[in-house]
C-alpha cells in the first residue's frame, strides 16, 4: 500500500472542486461572448473568508476552475478566517499591493473607497439582468453614486427554536410581535426550557439580536443626519424590554460568544436563540434527528415600530485598483453571478448564504427544505448597522467596539439601569461621530 | 594585545585597511553589525513605528497626520480605556504573585529526590508547551456556562445546585481568566527556578545543618538569597508576558462580559485592527510601555543589583 502523503491530500481536495464537463462546456460558450474581456495574460489572486460549509466552497471552486479553463485566466484562491481577513484587506488597500479581489465582510469598502475599482458597470449590468438589487445590497455597494463593491451574498441570522417546546408553551411558532414573544419566552422558562441570546462580545449573533431589539423599539445609534441619538426614550424602552427578556434566558448567556448558543441548542439546553443556519446544518450533519426534526427557523418578531428590523451580514466582492487586471476581475465576478453559475453556488451554500439579486429568490434551495425558507428573505429584510444613517467609517468603528452589544448586555444583566446604559452608549458612540 | 601599525611613522607601508583589520575595537564593531541590523529592523523599527502611529490619527485605509498627544488625551477621557488599564494591572499583579508562589513551591518540590523525577519535570512543562490558543480553547470549555466540567462535578458531589457562571459575571470572569493564565505560566517559573536551585552548592546546606539551622532558616538564609538573581529575571519575564497577554482573553471572552476582562492588548487590537483606528490602537499599545519599563527597572534596581552580588554585604 502506498503512503498517503500531504501532496496526495492536496490533490484530492483540489480534485473535489474540478469543473465537470457540462460546466466546462457552458463556460466555453459563455467565454465567447462575455461582457468584460480579461486582459491578455491575466492572472488573479483572490482572498476570501473561510467557508462555513464545504459544499459551498466546492461549488465556488468548481466555478472558478471552469472559468480558468474557458478563459485561460489563472486564479489563485486563498482563504482566511474573516477576523483575519479584514485587516489583510485593509493593509492591501493602504499599501497598494496584494490580492486583486477580496471577498470581504461588512462595510469595509467604505473605509478605503479610493483603493477600489469602480464596478458600476458590473453591478448595473447584473442588476438589470437579474431583477434588480435589494436595497440593502445597494446600501453596502454604492458610495456617492458609484458602486465600490459587488454585493455577492448576505448571510442570514434568524430565530432558531424547538418546535415542540414552543407548542408546549401554547404557541404555534415564534410570534410575529415582541409582546407575544416575551410571553412565549416567559412560558418556556417556566417550563424549564429557557431560551438564550449571546450577551458577550459575540460579533455575529450578539450584534444581530442586539441591533434587532434596539431598532424594533425605534432606537438607533444615529439618525439620518449622522447625529448620535442612541440615548433616547425609544432605546430605553428597548432596554427595559431586554431587561425582562433576559430574565427568561438560561444562566450564563452573559458570557456567550458566537459558538456558545450553537452548543447549548445542540445539547437541548435552550429552546430559542438566534443564529445562522449552522445549528440546523450541524444537527443534520451529525445525524441528531431529535433536534433537526424538532427545530425550525423564524423571522425576528416585529416590535412597536411595526416593521421588520433585522440585521444580516453582507459579504461583498471588492476589486482593488492596484490590480493589473481589473477587467479580468470584473469578468470573473460577472461569470460567478450569471444565473447558471450563481444557481449552482447557492445550491452549494445550502441556505447559509442568500442572494443579493431578486431574480434568485425563487431558487429551489429555499423550497426543497422548508426549514430554510426564512433565510431566503435575509437580503430583503436586512438593515445595515448604520441604520437609518449611511454606512461609513464611524459606523464601522462603533460597530467594532460593540457599543450596542455592550449596552444591551449591561441592561440585560442589571449592571446598569437602561438609562445609564443608554447614556454610556451615547458617550461611546459620540467619540467616533463627533470627530 | 599590541596592535601593529600603532606608530605609522616606523611602518609607513601598513595601509589603513590592514590597520583596521588588526584593530580589535573595529573588528568587534564589525561583527556586531549583523546583530545590530537585525535589532534595528525587527525590533527598533516596529517599536518606533508603533510609537509614531500612536502620535497620528491614521486609520485603516486612510493616511493620518501628526496629532501629537491627541490620542492620549482622547484615551484619558475614555472609560473603557481606564477599565482596561485596571483589568490589566489586576490581571498582572494577581497572576504574577500567585505564579511566583506556586512556581517556587513546585520548584522546591521538584528539587527533592523522588522517583520518576525526569518524567515529572517533563510533565510539569506541558502547560507551557501546549500552544496558548489550544489551552485557551480547553479553558473555554472548562468554563462553559452550561457544560462546564467543574460545575458538573461539583453538582454531582452535591456541593452546589446550579452551574457556576464562570465567564458571565465580571469578577468571576476576571478570576477565571487569571486562573487560566496562572496554569499556563507556572511551568516557566517553576522550571527556571528549579534550574536556579540546582546551582546552589549542597555544601552550604551541609554547613547549615552542622550549625543546627532549621529548614526554614536554611530557606531564608541560603536558598532565597542565592535564588534572588534568577527570581528577578524570571519574574520580570513573567510580568512582561502576563501584562501583554492577548490570546487567552481573545479566545475565551473577547474582553467580555461588559469588557470586564478587556486588557490593554485586547483593546488595542479591537480598536486598531477590528475597528480600523490604527493610531488610537497604537496609542493604547504605547501606553503599555511605561508599565513594562517600570517592571523591568524595578527588577533591575530592586533585585539584581544587590551588593552581595558584587562581593559586598547585603546590609
Amino acid at each position: 500500500m502506498s503512503k498517503f502523503t500531504r501532496r496526495d491530500m492536496l490533490k484530492t481536495t483540489v480534485g473535489a472542486a474540478v469543473a465537470g464537463p457540462a460546466l466546462l462546456a457552458a463556460a466555453r460558450s459563455w467565454a465567447q461572448e462575455m461582457k468584460f474581456t480579461p486582459e491578455p495574460g491575466a492572472k488573479l489572486r483572490m482572498l476570501r473568508w473561510k467557508r462555513f460549509v464545504q459544499s459551498e466552497e466546492d461549488a465556488f471552486l468548481a466555478l472558478i476552475d471552469a472559468y480558468t479553463q474557458a478563459t485561460g485566466v489563472e486564479i489563485r484562491i486563498d482563504s482566511l478566517g474573516f477576523e483575519d481577513l479584514r485587516p489583510k484587506a485593509a493593509v492591501a488597500a493602504s499599501v497598494g499591493t496584494g490580492p486583486d479581489i477580496i471577498w470581504n465582510i461588512h462595510a469595509d469598502a467604505f473605509l478605503y473607497p479610493d483603493a477600489l475599482v469602480d464596478v458600476s458597470d458590473v453591478c448595473n449590468y447584473l442588476g438589470e439582468k437579474y431583477g434588480g438589487w435589494y436595497p440593502i445590497a445597494e446600501e453596502y455597494g454604492i458610495k456617492d453614486g458609484k458602486w465600490i463593491g459587488v454585493p455577492f451574498v448576505m448571510s442570514g441570522n434568524f430565530i432558531n427554536y424547538r418546535v415542540s417546546w414552543v407548542q408546549d408553551a401554547g404557541y404555534d411558532g415564534i410570534p410575529d410581535n415582541t409582546t407575544d414573544f416575551l410571553d412565549l419566552m416567559k412560558k418556556l422558562k417556566a417550563n424549564g426550557r429557557p431560551g438564550g441570546f449571546a450577551l458577550g462580545n459575540a460579533s455575529g449573533d450578539g450584534n444581530a439580536w442586539a441591533h434587532w431589539i434596539l431598532w424594533s423599539h425605534g432606537g438607533s445609534v444615529i439618525d439620518k443626519d449622522e447625529n448620535v441619538v442612541i440615548n433616547s426614550p425609544e432605546t430605553i424602552a428597548s432596554l427595559e424590554y431586554v431587561r425582562e427578556l433576559a430574565d427568561t434566558f438560561i444562566e450564563g448567556a452573559a458570557s456567550w460568544l458566537d459558538g456558545n448558543n450553537n452548543k447549548a441548542f445542540l445539547a437541548s439546553d435552550i429552546s430559542v436563540t438566534n443564529n445562522g443556519i449552522s445549528i440546523y446544518a450541524a444537527a443534520l450533519r451529525e445525524g441528531m434527528t431529535d433536534i433537526s426534526d424538532d427545530m425550525d427557523h423564524a423571522f425576528y418578531p416585529v416590535g412597536p415600530v411595526g416593521k421588520p428590523t433585522e440585521f444580516h451580514v453582507a459579504f461583498p466582492m471588492l476589486t482593488y485598483k492596484h490590480s493589473d487586471f481589473p477587467e479580468a476581475a470584473k469578468s470573473l465576478i460577472t461569470w460567478m453571478m450569471e444565473a447558471d453559475q450563481y444557481n449552482q453556488f447557492l445550491q452549494g451554500a445550502v441556505g447559509y448564504l442568500t442572494q443579493p439579486l431578486r431574480a434568485f429568490e425563487d431558487h429551489p434551495v429555499w423550497t426543497e427544505d422548508p426549514k430554510r425558507a426564512v433565510f431566503q428573505k435575509a437580503s430583503e429584510r436586512s438593515l445595515s448597522f448604520a441604520y437609518p444613517g449611511k454606512l461609513g467609517r464611524a459606523a464601522t468603528e462603533v460597530f467594532a467596539d460593540f457599543v450596542v452589544v455592550n449596552m444591551v448586555a449591561e441592561a440585560a444583566t442589571g449592571r446598569k439601569t437602561p438609562q445609564e446604559a443608554a447614556e454610556d452608549a451615547q458617550r461611546r458612540a459620540e467619540r467616533y461621530y463627533v470627530l | 594585545m599590541a596592535v601593529i601599525g600603532e606608530s605609522p611613522g616606523r611602518m609607513p607601508r601598513v595601509t589603513l585597511g590592514a590597520r583596521l583589520h588588526n584593530n580589535n575595537n573595529f573588528l568587534g564593531l564589525l561583527f556586531m553589525i549583523p546583530a545590530g541590523i537585525m535589532l534595528l529592523v525587527f525590533l527598533a523599527y516596529p517599536l518606533g513605528l508603533g510609537v509614531w502611529l500612536g502620535l497620528t490619527d491614521v486609520k485603516i485605509g486612510r493616511p493620518g497626520k501628526f496629532i501629537g498627544l491627541g490620542n492620549f488625551r482622547w484615551l484619558a477621557q475614555d472609560s473603557l480605556f481606564w477599565l482596561s488599564v485596571f483589568n490589566t494591572l489586576l490581571y498582572t499583579v494577581v497572576a504574577s504573585v500567585i505564579k511566583f508562589g506556586l512556581g517556587l513551591w513546585l520548584a522546591l518540590i521538584l528539587n527533592k529526590h523522588m522517583p520518576f523525577k525526569a518524567m515529572i519535570r517533563a510533565i510539569v512543562l506541558l502547560p507551557f508547551i501546549v500552544p496558548t490558543v489550544l489551552s485557551a480553547m480547553a479553558f473555554w470549555w472548562i468554563y462553559d456556562a452550561q457544560d462546564s466540567i467543574i460545575s458538573f462535578l461539583l453538582i454531582q458531589l452535591g456541593l452546589i445546585d446550579s452551574n457556576i457562571d464562570f465567564l458571565g459575571k465580571a469578577n468571576n470572569a476576571r478570576a477565571s481568566v487569571i486562573a487560566a493564565n496562572i496554569w499556563r505560566g507556572i511551568p516557566f517559573v517553576a522550571i527556571t527556578l528549579l534550574a536556579g536551585l540546582q546551582t546552589i552548592s549542597p555544601t552550604l546546606y551541609e554547613a547549615a545543618t552542622i550549625d543546627g539551622a532549621t529548614r526554614m532558616q536554611m530557606f531564608r538564609k541560603i536558598t532565597f538569597p542565592l535564588l534572588t538573581p534568577i527570581i528577578a529575571v524570571v519574574m520580570t519575564f513573567s510580568v512582561l508576558f502576563t501584562f501583554s497577554d492577548f490570546q487567552l482573553i481573545w479566545v475565551m471572552t473577547r474582553g467580555g462580559p461588559f469588557n470586564a476582562t478587556h486588557l490593554m492588548a485586547t483593546l488595542a487590537y479591537q480598536r486598531a485592527i477590528v475597528g480600523g483606528s490604527l493610531g488610537e490602537g497604537s496609542a493604547i499599545a504605547v501606553a503599555m510601555i511605561p508599565f513594562l519599563l517600570s517592571a523591568i527597572l524595578f527588577s533591575y534596581f530592586g533585585l539584581q543589583r544587590r551588593k552581595w552580588q558584587q562581593g559586598g554585604t547585603d546590609d
